[in-house]
């Protein structure tokens, strides 16, 4: 379906192709924006979104291709040329500084200074509440950013930009983070900019929103781009089938494991969380003896959190969980693993791996309790030849099992994570988003050895925000939004609209735009 | 099998070069040329700098510096700092002293009772290991910053210290034989097997530290809470409850060195060990263990303990000035710290280097 609109093209990206170690992420990507619109994005995780907004903020350099500025051939070598050009971008994760105030974050690197080399606060402080007057925000220029709710810091971003004169405004997910209020606030803040000729390019993975703020689309699907066209043609159901894609890969296969007996029963799970409302609300489910359970939410839906209390990282949270019919009294991590519980945490490099120390030491550091001797002393042939088992198992590649963890790659380090919850033996693994950055080949061997895995018995409770892995290897998923479980579908009933509906239940309620 | 061994030596000897070995023994290398250097310049001023009795005075000198530095190696591997210890080593001093030379005074009950050195021993080591045990408590449970929570407590263990005589001296610590509690310069001027009882304490303590650094769960558990603690608590680690651990080991430590010296001077003075957290600290990192945790050993703040005494010891048999000898203190210190940095730089080259290597073969 071609466009057939007459809005004017401010910037154009034309057979874009970055080339990254091991991976193609972009793969002759064109990319239109028009001027004083919403150029909607959008793509799964991986699918390139990130490689080519950091391209057109001058943060990378394409391998090839060629960048338009109103027909006219452009270089955007750094951040600060992109903002000569008129290109803001306002990151995912928030570039402020807080123990600054407003207008010092608004002028950073660009203060404005009097004769003497003093800085000019006064001015500064006119012109940010000027904008802020523009924005029709009430946000004091003299405020420490860290006294300011996220979606005012948001504000503050978008100001900054402004103040750059920028002209295209790129927004990464700008209401990951945001409540429906704020985001309503943030739609007006839209609206208002785009009637000042402002182009935004808007990426999110909130779909419903897209639809609201939108005027065009265009989608990516492993660096390439799959389809664009105006958004009044289109459908929720259109763009999830372009995102996703009509073929599945053969590395998200699942193989046939027999499902037994409830191992786990979660009653009435409910952690608290400060904001006073529940990061898990309520949540009651049961898991099989060698059932892989897929949970799928949006960012911030509590998927992760859940994972955590049945971990015993949140001691504060209440609720019934019994293993084998057996209740669960342990309050502290240490017992939980005991328990049988292991997790893989969504941020490995974080949560998961010690970088200082050696691959046996990580592999083995959650399960000395059972590896050493009387408690207390650690035989190296018993650490060794479990963890040489384990490599052999996954064909973890390295250089030896002394080497240090942070030498591997990343495929190979997520390994060394699952490794160390398996040599916990547990009995229940929790694997919080395990195929994030990683890349398509370790996504495959990651999930062959999940299939292993509850062949032999294992069961496993996996979140992830990838709809067709999801759908490949799930027996059963649940999906969750703001903390509540929202719905639960066998594999065969689980389709997109279906779970992509179910995950945003709560999140209708921002006005319904008119266009 | 044979095969894999020999292609994984094969991967090691590419990325450890020669200047790689040279940069990890450092510190061993420095201890070396000192020696050598110091004992071919005394030999001109008709000094043996290599004697039996020079060796040992040396080595006891060095036992004060490396106890300490044991201690303070265990809180670092952590990610954290113990400035209290010369503080706690005063305030023991000053109990052992005390307690031998006054007694323990009970006004309420009109007596005064003299313990057996030993059990006074004992009760200066728990008193030690106490007050570490509050700093680890003040920085676990109060998420008090360890130099914040240790600086404090080097003020109050010091004002202690002073508070117990009044800032006088306790002398005389023979004690008496109708008090029952002779035989306290044992410690520091006794001989087993005519080796001073101050390197036997060092050597018992190094060995069960090296032990538990290398062998045991808490050992892994210590790096693995410096190297990254939120994975050590993912892990199942009670991350609170070993750091506390560890600083009330360095207490322990410390306290042990407060009862070498009074041992050693026979008799025990409030401003004992001041600046010696200093010189715990130089020494393990002069041994190669990392400011921000994770990474180091034992050994190497032994080494680092050695390199400091035989560089005070030497320079002050050579007649060097007191003012000389702490520039070049500092300039070791600092030294030590840039050959640090150089060897992470080619440290990380390498890994890159392997990794590159490692896609290339893929």
């Amino acid at each position: 379906m071609p466009v057939t609109r007459t809005d004017e093209v401010i910037l154009s990206a034309e057979g874009i192709y970055k080339q990254y170690p091991g991976t193609l992420a972009l793969n002759n990507v064109d990319f239109k924006i028009y001027k004083g619109k919403v150029n909607v994005l959008v793509g799964e995780n991986g699918a390139g979104k990130s490689t080519l907004m950091k391209i057109l903020a001058g943060v990378e350099d394409p391998s090839s291709g060629k960048i338009y500025l109103n027909g006219k051939e452009i270089h955007i070598t750094s951040p600060t040329e992109a903002a000569e050009n008129g290109i803001g971008i306002i990151y995912q994760e928030m570039n402020l500084f807080p123990n600054l105030n407003v207008s010092e974050n608004i002028f950073i690197t660009r203060e404005k200074t009097d004769k003497t080399g003093r800085i000019d606060s006064t001015y500064q402080d006119n012109y940010t509440r000027g904008l802020m007057e523009k924005l029709h925000q009430n946000i004091d220029p003299q405020a420490l950013v860290s006294s300011l709710r996220i979606g005012q810091q948001q504000i503050v971003e978008i100001a900054k930009a402004l103040s750059q004169e920028t002209e295209i405004l790129i927004m990464d997910e700008p209401t990951s983070a945001l409540s429906t209020a704020e985001v309503d606030i943030l739609f007006d803040i839209i609206d208002e900019l785009k009637t000042h000729g402002v182009a935004i390019i808007y990426i999110s993975h909130r779909l419903e929103e897209l639809l609201q703020i939108g005027d065009y689309i265009t989608i990516l699907r492993d660096g390439k781009k799959v389809a664009e066209d105006g958004i009044e043609s289109i459908s929720l159901e259109w763009i999830v089938r372009q995102m996703v894609g009509g073929d599945e890969k053969e590395v998200f296969y699942d193989e046939n494991h027999t499902i037994g007996d409830v191992v786990l029963e979660c009653k009435h799970i409910t952690l608290p969380h400060e904001s006073g409302l529940f990061a898990v609300n309520d949540v009651s489910f049961t898991l099989r003896q060698g059932e892989i359970l897929g949970i799928y939410g949006l960012m911030g839906a509590g998927r992760s959190e859940l994972l955590e209390t049945l971990m015993g990282v949140h001691p504060e949270a209440i609720g019934e969980i019994y293993i084998n019919g057996k209740m669960i009294k342990s309050t502290r991590i240490g017992e939980r693993i005991r328990d049988g519980f292991a997790l893989i945490p969504e941020d490995r490099q974080r949560e998961g791996l010690v970088k200082t120390m050696s691959v046996i030491q990580n592999m083995t550091l959650a399960s000395l309790f059972r590896l050493a001797i009387k408690g207390v002393h650690l035989k190296r042939s018993t650490e060794e030849a479990e963890v040489q088992q384990l490599i052999r198992e996954m064909s973890l590649k390295t250089a030896g099992t002394e080497v240090l963890v942070s030498s591997l790659s990343g495929g190979n380090q997520q390994k060394v994570v699952i490794g160390k919850s398996l040599l916990t033996q547990p009995k229940i693994l929790l694997m919080d988003e395990p195929t994030r950055g990683i890349d398509v080949a370790a996504k495959g061997e990651v999930f062959s050895i999940m299939n292993k895995l509850v062949q032999k018995g294992f069961s496993i409770i996996f979140v992830t925000s990838e709809l067709m892995e999801l759908r490949a290897i799930s027996d059963r998923i649940l999906v969750m939004s703001k903390g509540c479980l929202t719905g639960s579908f066998l594999k065969h009933e689980a389709s997109e609209e279906a779970l992509v509906k179910a995950s945003a239940v709560g999140h209708l309620s921002t006005n319904q735009r008119t266009k | 099998m044979k095969t894999k061994k020999a292609k994984l030596k094969l991967v090691k000897d590419k990325n450890v070069s020669l200047g790689m070995v040279l940069m990890q023994a450092r510190t061993f290398i420095a201890l070396f040329v000192l020696t050598i250097a110091f004992t071919l310049l005394l030999s001109d001023k008709g000094i043996n700098f290599l004697s039996p009795i020079n060796l040992v005075t040396i080595t006891k000198h060095v036992a004060i510096t490396a106890l300490l530095g044991i201690g303070m190696t265990f809180v670092i591997l952590t990610g954290g700092i113990d400035l209290s210890v010369g503080s706690i080593v005063g305030i023991c001093g000053m109990v052992a002293g005390g307690l031998i030379h006054k007694g323990l005074v009970l006004p309420m009950f009109g007596v005064t009772i003299y313990y057996n050195v030993w059990v006074i021993m004992l009760i200066t080591a728990v008193i030690g290991m106490l007050i570490g045990l509050i700093n680890g408590i003040v920085i676990t449970r109060f998420n008090v910053a360890p130099f914040i929570g240790t600086l404090g407590m080097m003020y109050i263990a010091r004002g202690f210290a002073n508070i117990l005589s009044g800032g006088s001296t306790f002398p005389n610590l023979q004690g008496k034989e109708a008090f029952n509690n002779t035989g306290f310069q044992f410690i520091g001027a006794g001989k087993i097997l005519h080796i001073p009882v101050s390197i036997w304490i060092l050597l018992v303590i190094l060995l069960i530290s090296i032990y538990v650094a290398k062998k045991t769960p808490l050992g892994r558990y210590v790096y693995a809470i410096g190297g990254n603690e939120d994975a050590a608590k993912l892990s199942g680690i009670r991350v609170k409850k070993i750091t506390t651990l560890v600083y009330a080991f360095s207490g322990f430590c410390s306290a042990l060195v407060g009862i070498i010296i009074a041992s050693q001077l026979v008799a025990a003075h409030p401003a004992t060990g001041e600046t010696y957290e200093l010189s715990a600290i130089a020494a393990v990192v002069l041994g190669g263990t990392s400011l921000s945790g994770g990474i180091g050993t034992v050994g190497g703040t032994i080494i680092g303990a050695f390199v400091i005494g035989v560089l005070a010891d030497g320079l002050v048999m050579m007649g060097v000035s007191e003012f000389w000898q702490n520039v070049i203190k500092g300039v070791v210190i600092i030294a030590a710290v840039i050959f640090d940095q150089l060897q992470q730089r080619m440290k990380a080259k390498a890994a890159v280097a392997t990794i590159t290597a490692e896609k290339e073969s893929a």
